[in-house]
């Protein structure tokens, strides 16, 4: 069965927006539902929001009204730094629970389930192997809350697919993510100038590009794969060779015993270390990611492509900064300007300006002048140019002629 | 959950990680600069000078495939694994790297956690034991005593301790590759452990405590400083495994072949020697 009809639940997380936007180019997909209980962070063309957390009798309702046939849940919170543990409880485990409570049932259309996980699953400890293999349990219980809250999210689902036989259920346990994108506190780690590590140890790291977890989401939804799998990139790199591709240095501040309260100290001084990371920096760990690519799926990227393209990002931070950042419109007019039934299509993206002539930038009228800085950094020179003249003739405000002018003069 | 694609397992040798040749290290963290470094300064001296190893029956070690090797195990910071290694790169016709099986708490070890795994060694999980024999086709030494044998006393000399880890032929019999009886003489008079300080092992929780020759009273490094003992390493000739199955029985059975094997040929080199030193 391909999907046809997706909902995303936590299309506001990073994962959410970018699985809509590769489903998107999808033309097998035919309705893209996303919610959320925040705004979307990214801008999507034919994915429909909904405000809504996990409170199943909606869920229910938009699934029975949509009639969705795949259910992709990427709202796991795995990093125990950027969520209380109350929180991360409830998103990841009574969360989990009420999206499954809203896929279920007899007359339910869904027929496809895709789980974002995580390889906290497995959990970090000295007796590991070397390479975790789907069907392993984990050595040891859970030894962090969040750790806690992974392996129980997963049972609700593993409970609810043997309940379920007729619904193809899907679990995906990532390997940790970095990118030139997404932010996660391993990355932020990396950023420091020097790399804190605990003294004596070198442990194993494997990583998995931000587009190769995208791919894996999106390759989940067209193929028919129920059962768990690993994702991680090819390779395990030390810990040593990952900081010295960055460039970085290694700084062994954390003592061997003790590390926790160590660890502690750190906090204070603004770097966090959260319990599933020093048990990572402590023994490391490696995934078995055989059994994914068995079923065609092919990784864009190795772990030390992975890290040198994050690399590449750290070095380029500097000098994109401020420019970059791409102009934000207010959502309400862009939603006003995409399906109002009064706004004239006919003439694509422009509109018309005060004074009959378009403005050379859709929605430039209703930005202030302070916001126009960003909009200006993306422009190219002719559109500067145009964007000036508009300016003379409408408003001709001082500051922003300035301020055009001296973004033209920077090229 | 169960996994609906198990068919997928079947063969998923070819879907291994290739070889980045950029790499300095391997996947298991090996690092061939490092333990080149070892190898040709303190392995080749203790090999050549020190313990002027003899080696007999390097054939019987298979030139491809993977194999388990299994070993006796003696000393209080065992010399042995280093030797076999060193044998099998020295004598033999086609040498590959040799894979080390460790305990898994050296993994907490400060320091050892760092360096073990650049010198070749693995934690001893079945699951480790598969991918190496298996899906890498490698060498994998192993010692079956496991701690008993380095905890044994210099009284106790070549008397192979219970085999504690029979995991050791379930893991050959499912990889389905030969085990190799390994025969090491000399390491029990090179690391001679006369006692054990068990109130000093309590207190700095370490795995044992041993009273040596030169340990604790020359220091840490003390532990690491051998007597200069005659070593002689025999290979005896494969154990097939590819009958039997994986039943309980069979499992037994070989083991007890093996622990038989290597104990009657340990009884018999140590016969034959005419001194420990020379």
């Amino acid at each position: 069965m391909s999907s046809r009809r997706v909902l995303v639940t936590g299309l506001s997380t990073y994962w959410g927006g970018r699985l809509a936007e590769a489903l998107e180019a999808s033309e097998e997909v035919e309705a893209i539902i996303g919610v959320d209980s925040r705004d979307p962070t990214r801008e999507l063309e034919r994915t429909e929001f909904v405000r809504v957390g996990t409170q199943h009798a909606l869920l229910r309702r938009i699934v029975e009204a949509a009639e969705i046939d795949t259910v992709v849940d990427t709202r796991l919170i795995i990093d125990s730094v950027w969520a209380s543990p109350g929180r991360a409880h409830e998103n990841n485990v009574i969360g989990t629970m009420n999206v499954l409570a809203a896929c279920g049932g007899p007359d339910s259309t869904v027929r496809k389930l895709v789980f974002k996980s995580s390889a906290h699953y497995y959990g970090c400890a000295q007796d590991d192997p070397a390479f975790f293999t789907e069907d392993m349990e984990r050595p040891h219980p859970p030894r962090t809350s969040l750790e806690r809250d992974i392996v129980e999210a997963e049972a609700t689902v593993a409970d609810f697919a043997e309940k379920s036989p007729d619904v193809s259920v899907s679990i995906l346990r990532f390997a940790n993510v970095l990118g030139p994108d997404v932010e996660t506190s391993h990355r932020a780690l990396f950023e420091l100038p020097a790399v804190p590590v605990v003294l004596g140890f070198d442990p194993r790291y494997q990583f998995v590009h931000e587009d190769d977890v995208v791919g894996a989401l999106d390759h989940l939804v067209h193929a028919d794969l129920p059962g768990v799998f690993n994702v991680g990139a090819d390779g395990v790199l030390a810990l040593s060779e990952v900081v010295d591709l960055l460039g970085k240095r290694i700084l062994p501040v954390l003592p061997p015993w003790g590390t926790a309260l160590a660890a502690a100290t750190l906090r204070r001084v603004g770097i966090e270390l959260s319990p599933e990371m020093l048990g990572q920096l402590r023994y490391g760990r490696g995934l078995d990611n055989r059994l994914l690519k068995a079923t065609g799926f092919a990784y864009r990227y190795t772990t030390r492509e992975t890290v040198l393209k994050l690399a590449e990002q750290m070095r380029l931070a500097p000098i994109l900064r401020g420019a970059g950042e791409p102009y934000r419109y207010e959502r309400e007019v862009e939603e006003f300007l995409r399906r109002s039934p009064h706004v004239n299509r006919h003439r694509g993206r422009r509109h018309d300006g005060a004074d009959g002539r378009a403005a050379p930038v859709a929605g430039y009228e209703d930005l202030e002048a302070g916001e126009l800085g960003s909009l200006l950094g993306s422009l190219e020179p002719n559109d500067l140019a145009a964007l000036r003249d508009h300016e003379r003739a409408t408003g001709a405000r001082v500051e922003v002629l300035a301020a055009i002018d001296a973004a033209l003069a920077g090229r | 959950m169960p996994s609906a694609t198990i068919e997928l397992r079947e063969d998923l040798r070819r879907h291994l990680p290739g070889v980045e040749p950029e790499r300095r290290l391997s996947d298991w963290g090996r690092s061939e600069r490092i333990e080149g470094l070892v190898d040709r300064t303190l392995a080749d001296f203790l090999y050549h000078h020190w313990f002027r190893c003899e080696v007999e029956g390097i054939e019987n070690v298979p030139a491809a495939g993977g194999a388990l090797l299994v070993a006796n195990h003696s000393g209080a910071l065992p010399p042995d694994a280093a030797m076999i290694a060193k044998a099998i790169r020295e004598e033999h016709a086609r040498p590959r790297p040799l894979n080390i099986t460790v305990e898994h708490p050296f993994k907490d070890y400060p320091g050892f956690s760092m360096l073990l795994p650049k010198l070749g060694c693995v934690t001893a999980h079945p699951a480790n034991l598969q991918r190496l024999l298996y899906d890498e086709e490698s060498l994998v030494l192993l010692f079956p005593e496991g701690r008993e044998g380095t905890r044994k006393l210099y009284k106790d000399r070549y008397r192979l301790r219970r085999f504690g880890r029979r995991g050791f032929v379930a893991s050959a019999l499912r990889a389905g590759v030969p085990i190799v009886p390994v025969c090491v003489v000399g390491a029990e008079e090179a690391a001679p452990i006369f006692a054990h300080l068990r109130l000093l092992k309590r207190l700095i929780g370490l795995q044992y405590f041993p009273l040596t020759p030169t340990f604790p009273h020359l220091g840490p490094l003390g532990a690491a400083a051998y007597l200069p003992a005659k070593f002689r390493i025999r290979f005896l000739e494969p154990v097939p495994v590819d009958s039997g199955g994986d039943d309980r029985a069979a499992i037994q059975t070989v083991a007890e072949e093996v622990r038989a094997r290597i104990q009657e040929t340990l009884f018999e080199m140590v016969g034959e020697r005419y001194s420990v030193w020379y």
